[in-house]
């Protein structure tokens, strides 16, 4: 991947990142949307989207909900999508690959969520007397410098990983001798299993929610057994 | 600027939120998390939001009642980011009332906290947004493509996000200090109920359809051995399924004491040493 690439691919991670908590949240950094942005950025949007769709199947489980501290799929999903469009070897191993620098990716994203938030929080602090006093500079001011903030999160937390995880990947791809069919299957029954998980612990409270999930799983077994 | 605040502040109950002041509010709203931290929360994001609202005051931008109001609205507040939307109509509409003494207005800014976040989260994060994803995943396994599939779910999740923080806007504004009530809509109250069962059959019918599109026809020895079975030419994804559920059966007992994705992350770094030293 040339460094134009690597900037290309930040620059996307930053915008995505953003839009996961800071602005507009409009989710655009779902790994569906994500990745797939990714993949077409690097030529091959239907690559992007079969590593977006195993990310959302893992991410589906994640809710951004205010204080808890939680895995950021925004850049994330940027660097799955990147790292598999632009593979040098076997698809299968690269998808394998590009999950998991997804998934760190994903976890290291949310531990650069935290430190941002205690970095507003201290420039929150500092501008408290000119906030008691009503000033609206310093209220645009901190809410700018925080979306400027993030986008530099988003920024530097993809190129980063690119600029490790592409060669380290390259690697990994040529020693990897693991049978494709395999992993791809284990790969399938572990989002799915997350995915389904996550669903259960979301709605199983619901009134007859899991026969609805049983209903809704005849019918798609029975639609795959007439295919 | 007196006009302004005279119209604003002469009949809200029947007049609405000029618009001009309206389109300003909404856009500021989409960034009422930038600077979200642990100690004051959306405070400043609120603040941020409201402010155009608070121009009409007397004396406008320089006005003491302008600067005292945005020094309130500024402080520590927590909700869901969309439903913050009926905290900023209704104290934008608290503020330009005048009615109300200033410690009044921060006690029912802090009572409108809970209700707003514990509602969003269940309506929003735990209904809306599993049920888009779902659709979108089901829209991939019946075969749609990299354009379908993302536009889908944007336009399908934006539709209720955007209409939420409009809905959110209005009602604030037109019932004020008495926008309690108004959580009490069914969208609200049942929604969430409604939601949770969508998204309980979508993931029963999606997981199936999506696996078997990822999988496509397998070589897996065993995939063409239970390929002869009566399961047919998907039998492999039905035992996929089968394993993911005993997998998943064990993710919800442990529900609060594993993440699920790390324990994805866990297998998917197992299957990759294991790719590498074989």
């Amino acid at each position: 991947m040339t460094l134009s690439m690597i900037l290309a691919f930040a620059l996307l991670g930053a915008f995505l990142g953003l839009d996961v908590v800071s602005f507009p949240q409009a989710m655009v950094s779902r790994p569906i949307v994500a990745s797939t942005l990714a993949g077409t950025l690097g030529g091959s949007a239907s690559d992007g989207l079969l590593a977006g769709v195993f990310l959302e199947m893992m991410a589906l489980e994640t809710l951004p909900v205010g204080a808890s501290r939680y895995p950021e799929w925004g850049t994330a999903s940027v660097v799955g999508g990147a790292l598999y469009v632009s593979r040098t070897g076997d698809a299968t191993s690269a998808l394998l690959f590009a999950m998991l620098g997804a998934m760190i990716t994903a976890w290291v994203g949310g531990w650069s969520m935290y430190v941002l938030r205690r970095l507003n929080g201290r420039w929150t602090k500092r501008a408290l007397p000119s906030l008691e006093v009503g000033n609206a500079r310093i209220v645009t001011w901190l809410q700018m410098r925080g979306i400027a903030a993030d986008l530099t999160r988003g920024f530097v937390l993809t190129a980063l990983a690119l600029a490790l995880l592409v060669p380290l990947t390259a690697i990994a791809i040529a020693q990897g001798h693991g049978d494709s069919a395999t992993i791809r299957a284990v790969l399938v029954a572990v989002a799915a299993s997350i995915a389904g998980s996550a669903a259960w612990k979301l709605s199983h409270g619901s009134k007859y929610g899991p026969w609805f999930f049983v209903g809704g799983l005849a019918l798609g077994c029975a639609m795959l057994l007439r295919d | 600027m007196r006009n302004a605040a005279e119209r604003l502040m002469s009949t809200p109950d029947t007049r609405p939120l000029p618009f001009l002041t309206g389109a300003r509010i909404f856009v500021r709203m989409l960034a009422v998390q930038s600077s979200w931290n642990y100690e004051t929360m959306l405070g400043t994001g609120i603040g941020f939001s409201v402010e155009p609202a608070l121009r009409a005051l007397p004396g406008g931008r320089q006005g003491v009642p302008y600067h005292a109001a945005l020094a309130r609205e500024t402080h520590y507040f927590n909700a869901h980011p969309y439903l913050a939307a009926v905290a900023v109509g209704a104290l934008a509409r608290v503020e330009l009332d005048g009615a109300m003494p200033p410690a009044q207005i921060e006690r029912f800014r802090i009572a409108l906290c809970g209700p707003l976040g514990s509602v969003g989260d269940r309506l929003v994060w735990a209904g809306w947004l599993p049920f888009t994803v779902l659709v979108a995943l089901l829209a991939y396994g019946l075969g749609a493509g990299p354009v379908l599939v993302p536009v889908l779910f944007l336009v399908l999740y934006n539709a209720g996000h955007v209409a939420l923080r409009i809905w959110g806007l209005r009602t604030g504004w037109r019932h004020g200090m008495r926008v309690a009530g108004s959580l009490a809509t069914p969208i609200l109250r049942q929604g969430p109920e409604y939601l949770a069962r969508a998204v309980m059959a979508l993931c029963g019918l999606a997981l199936p359809l999506a696996s078997a599109r990822i999988l496509g026809k397998s070589n897996m020895p065993i995939a063409v051995i239970a390929r002869q079975s009566v399961l047919g030419p998907h039998a492999l994804v039905f035992l996929l399924l089968a394993i993911a559920a005993l997998l998943g059966v064990a993710l919800v007992k442990l529900h609060g004491r594993v993440d699920g994705w790390r324990v994805a992350l866990l297998i998917v770094v197992l299957l990759a040493l294991h790719s590498v030293a074989t």
